[in-house]
């Protein structure tokens, strides 16, 4: 054996890897997508702490606003709350494909290969899921295990989804789920954690991501 | 100790050929343009590999339709996922055996 051919058998293998990477996930995810879901999310928050307090009361003092309002409020804004949230969410999504698809040209990749439908599909597929237990926790009146699910069932997405493209994404979704665990145990500051884990969490991914994988190519 | 080398497959000497047994291998199915966009090669060069392959039963082909336009999808076989994992296992041996 000499050198030529163990050079060779490294770089056969590196290209093996590659396509099998390639093949099988999708990989132009763009940083700034989750730097714009973030965003859209703490605007959202913004709009449900006006709806939550139409007579702003100086005497409550802003730590009530973020916490117990949301607890206390009348039951009928939830409904009002729900349809924000969907909306926020429907934003941040198209907003986040726009960023990926001006990624994916950049890397000459397919938006909508095997991978990226394989990803929203299994993501879909346990939004689903937690959507029905959501719905049924409103059915219920078990308002409290609203907030608390959307952030476990979103990791949950998460978790699924990573297999599909960057693995980091599983990260970001464990800390969502036990920011949703912690969240069971306090629910009065469920905006609090919304706030957290739909905004500042995706703000700080969406810029590791961006300076992991897009830095250098700017 | 066999020498390594000996145990690569000639088949798989191939670029193209190693790049379509490695998308094969972890994807259940896997048609011709998405394969042809993944290895980047020409039509013609595609099918001679592909064939080659087939008539190793290493890669099975399967005619479908999506509407109206046929839609040829391949799945790798036992046997050539088999070959496959021993060539792996051969250029691993090779990258060890010089360290």
């Amino acid at each position: 054996m000499n050198n030529e051919t163990k050079d060779t058998s490294i770089e056969t293998l590196h290209e093996i890897r590659t396509i099998m990477e390639r093949s099988s996930r999708f990989l132009s995810l763009s940083g700034w997508s989750g730097i714009w879901a973030g965003c859209t999310a703490l605007v959202g928050a913004g709009i449900a702490l006006k709806w939550l307090n139409p007579t702003f009361d100086s005497s409550h003092g802003l730590y009530y606003y973020l916490t117990e309002a949301l607890y206390y409020s009348d039951k009928n804004i939830l409904f009002h709350l729900i349809a924000l949230g969907f909306s926020i969410f429907l934003i941040a999504f198209i907003g986040g494909i726009y960023f990926t698809q001006r990624k994916a040209k950049k890397d000459g990749q397919k938006l909508w290969g095997k991978a990226s439908i394989q990803m929203i599909g299994q993501m879909a597929t346990t939004l689903a899921i937690g959507a029905f237990m959501i719905l049924f926790f409103i059915y219920d009146g078990a308002y409290q295990y609203v907030g608390p699910s959307c952030l476990i069932f979103y990791g949950l997405a998460l978790i699924n989804g990573s297999r599909y493209t960057l693995s980091d994404i599983r990260y970001l979704g464990f800390i969502e789920v036990m920011l949703g665990g912690i969240n069971l145990f306090l629910p009065y500051y469920t905006i609090l954690f919304w706030t957290t884990g739909f905004g500042v969490l995706h703000i700080l991914y969406g810029i590791i991501m961006w300076n992991k994988y897009e830095r250098k190519a700017v | 100790m066999s020498n390594p080398i000996e145990q690569l497959n000639k088949v798989f000497e191939s670029r193209i050929r190693i790049g379509i047994m490695s998308a094969l291998m972890v994807n259940e199915e896997v048609n011709f343009n998405d394969l042809k966009a993944l290895i980047d090669v020409t039509d013609g060069n595609l099918a001679t590999h592909l064939k080659t392959l087939e008539e190793n039963n290493f890669i099975k082909v399967q005619k479908g339709f999506i509407g109206r336009k046929t839609n040829t999808t391949y799945i790798i076989t036992k046997a050539g996922e088999k070959a496959f994992r021993m060539h792996l296992d051969a250029l691993e041996k090779i990258i060890k055996g010089l360290n």
